[in-house]
């Protein structure tokens, strides 16, 4: 596979450079909401709703900043763009989707300082992908979050039940086990080429 | 009646970013830099003093402007602050050193998103006097870049072998190369967060002993 | 609720509402003031830091060399673009022009080209500057600008000196019909390099010597052959305008 291909940028995002447990990015709602299943699928599907909206928006300011000459207001301009669209998606849940909306309570406005959507929106305008491009990543990049935060959902609620010693309880056993499956993520280099 | 401001500056106000209300270790604030740039010394230093600029700028900024900024638009204005001064931030460090900027790569522009300057901003900045804002954002800036040195030091000591560059153990040194890999940054700091919650089990043990045996 | 409450409360609104647009306005005044502020006192050190490792790089790639030219090759020809702002460069390139740097030696005498090259490695991808030189009609080494590769696995491709040994004078001479390379560059297994066009990998690091066997490859693929033309144009410095000490040192 080509890596400019699309293809491509989705396996890399989604799989070889999972955007939680290779790049880093994402890891509050990562270690912060995967408690339970259901809720965990719910942010997921929210935070790729938010990194759509964001890419593509980043997208079109990137084109206008390089005209204006004004580059060094990128930064400034793609928060406020991920505010808004955090803003919009709140909205429009309350709207269309009020039980999802109290599930996801505080952590939905959150999402905001999520760095896999900044990091995203920075990413793709430093590789200059064009539409199609950034429409993969960005989706590769929301499925690898949903993927990972289900997973460890997953084996968190199954933690629940195991016979745990007190010290390694919370935060600490999650680490542990974020860096297992990082490390199994870890056998997907190489994939494509 | 308004709330009185407890305008009182103590060495709680410095030393709770540093132990009691360590932004990494405790609050579990600012994740993503913390595990990203930490397979070196100098990188994990690097972000520390950024990311504490940052913080000391923007507190101090928010802290001035604290009764001016209407509630409805504060968290807006806030990110619009922090974000200028990350902005501000990546350009001296590009016109400092392109390695170290090429090295930290996008982890300082995502110093933005990083909750503990926002979550201070709010909980503290637009609270408390000038001074004292600045104390605290000092102190867990602070101990922040500590939190970071101490995932750095070990990811780097164990992943190569070295502290800052310097080789420490020779050749014949086996690095475990994970440490300095993504895996290697989840561990190491469950590995600390498991050492600090012993020590307080311990601590909490001793003095339920304690009361015991005095009472 | 009486009128007059009614109405208060509607001037509070309005109020409230003024007030913050005023402060989001105020706000974004001060923060593009400061942003635009830092920004044009760094442009100068960073263009310099830019400059600096540019160089370091085309002088490893390159020996004996101490000045260089950038150049953009399009169908149309070469371009010297060394004293161009940076957008109009930028222009020039999204126009499918390849640049390359001609690096000089202190007579004036062209030493080798200099040029990028990139490939997806282990983790991301590599980003390298080869050199070739004409002369032998080889490609004679190259410098990392980006990786992220392994820690001492993939970054061994820096130190390696069997690895970095197929360098001496990696083969890139041009086929017959001077369309392509004769032998495409391919990195071979560890032990089993047999011919100049073919790089020794490192075991155990695979991955990120098959990325810069295929950077190189697809860099000189694309390049050399476009290049071939006006390599007799680039043997010599012209003296620039900017330099007259250039012309000194050729009489």
């Amino acid at each position: 596979m080509s890596p400019d291909s699309v293809s491509f940028i989705f396996l890399n995002a989604f799989l070889i450079n999972n955007f939680v447990l290779a790049m880093f990015l994402g890891l509050c709602p990562f270690l912060g909401v995967s408690g339970k299943i259901n809720t965990a699928w719910s942010m997921g599907l929210a935070t790729t709703l938010v990194m759509l909206i964001s890419s593509l928006s980043a997208l079109f300011i990137n084109e206008l900043l390089v005209y204006f000459q004004i580059e060094f207001l990128r930064l400034i301009c793609y928060i406020a763009v991920i505010a808004s669209a955090v803003q919009l998606v709140e909205m429009s849940m309350k709207k269309f989707s009020p039980g999802l909306f109290k599930a996801l309570g505080i952590f939905l406005p959150l999402i905001t300082t999520n760095c896999a959507i900044l990091g995203l929106a920075l990413f793709q305008t430093s590789k200059e992908y064009d539409l199609a491009q950034s429409l993969a990543y960005s989706t590769g990049a929301g499925a690898g979050f949903i993927l990972a935060i289900v997973l460890m959902a997953g084996l968190r609620e199954k933690l629940e039940l195991a016979d745990l010693p007190n010290t390694s309880k919370g935060a600490a056993i999650s680490l542990m086990l974020a860096g297992i499956l990082s490390l199994i993520f870890m056998g997907f280099a190489g994939l494509g080429s | 009646m308004p709330i009185k401001e407890d305008h009182t500056i103590t060495a709680d106000t410095f030393l709770s970013g540093i132990w009691k209300e360590n932004p990494v270790f405790v609050m579990l604030l600012g994740m993503c830099p913390v595990l990203a740039v930490t397979n070196s010394v100098i990188n994990a230093l690097a972000m520390g003093l950024a990311t504490t600029f940052v913080l000391l700028c923007s507190s101090a900024l928010i802290s001035m402007l604290r009764n001016f900024i209407p509630k409805e638009v504060r968290i807006a204005t806030y990110i619009v602050i922090i974000a200028t001064f990350v902005t501000i931030t990546d350009y001296v460090i590009q016109a400092i050193s392109l390695e170290l900027y090429n090295a930290l790569g996008a982890f300082i522009q995502l110093i933005v998103v990083n909750c503990m300057i926002l979550g201070r901003a709010e909980a503290y900045a637009s609270k408390n006097r000038f001074l004292k804002t600045m104390t605290n954002s000092l102190g867990m800036g602070i101990g922040f870049t500590i939190a970071l040195l101490s995932l750095g030091s070990v990811r780097e000591l164990l992943g190569n072998g070295s502290l800052l560059g310097y080789s420490l153990f020779g050749d014949a040194f086996q690095p475990w190369v994970v440490m300095v890999l993504p895996p290697g940054g989840f561990i190491v700091l469950g590995a600390w967060l498991l050492l600090f919650n012993w020590l307080k089990e311990r601590k909490e043990n001793l003095s339920l002993a304690n009361e015991r045996g005095t009472s | 609720m009486t009128e007059s409450d009614a109405t208060e409360s509607i001037a509070i609104k309005r109020a409230s509402s003024l007030s913050m647009i005023v402060t989001l306005g105020g706000v974004a005044m001060l923060s593009g003031l400061l942003v635009v502020l830092t920004w044009q006192l760094t442009l100068a050190p960073i263009q310099e830091n830019q400059r600096i490792m540019i160089e370091k790089a085309i002088f490893q790639v390159v020996s004996d060399a101490t000045q260089r030219r950038t150049y953009i090759l399009t169908d149309e020809g070469i371009e010297d673009v060394s004293s161009m702002q940076k957008n109009q460069k930028q222009q020039k390139l999204k126009k499918a022009g390849i640049k390359f740097y001609a690096a000089y030696d202190e007579q004036g005498q062209l030493k080798g080209i200099a040029a990028e090259a990139a490939a997806q490695g282990y983790a991301d991808m590599v980003r390298l500057l080869y050199g070739y030189d004409p002369q032998c009609q080889c490609i004679r080494g190259f410098s990392v600008i980006k990786m992220t590769e392994t820690p001492g696995l993939g970054d061994k491709i820096l130190t390696d000196e069997i690895f970095l040994a197929s360098f001496d004078a990696l083969d890139a001479r041009l086929s017959a019909d001077k369309k392509t390379l004769k032998n495409a560059i391919v990195t071979v297994k560890h032990g089993s390099k047999k011919n100049p066009w073919e790089i020794d990998a490192i075991s155990g690091a695979t991955i990120t010597s098959k990325a810069v066997g295929k950077a190189i490859n697809q860099g000189a693929a694309q390049l050399l052959p476009k290049l071939s033309p006006f390599l007799q144009q680039l043997q010599q410095l012209e003296p620039s305008i900017n330099a007259p000490e250039h012309a000194e040192a050729k009489k």
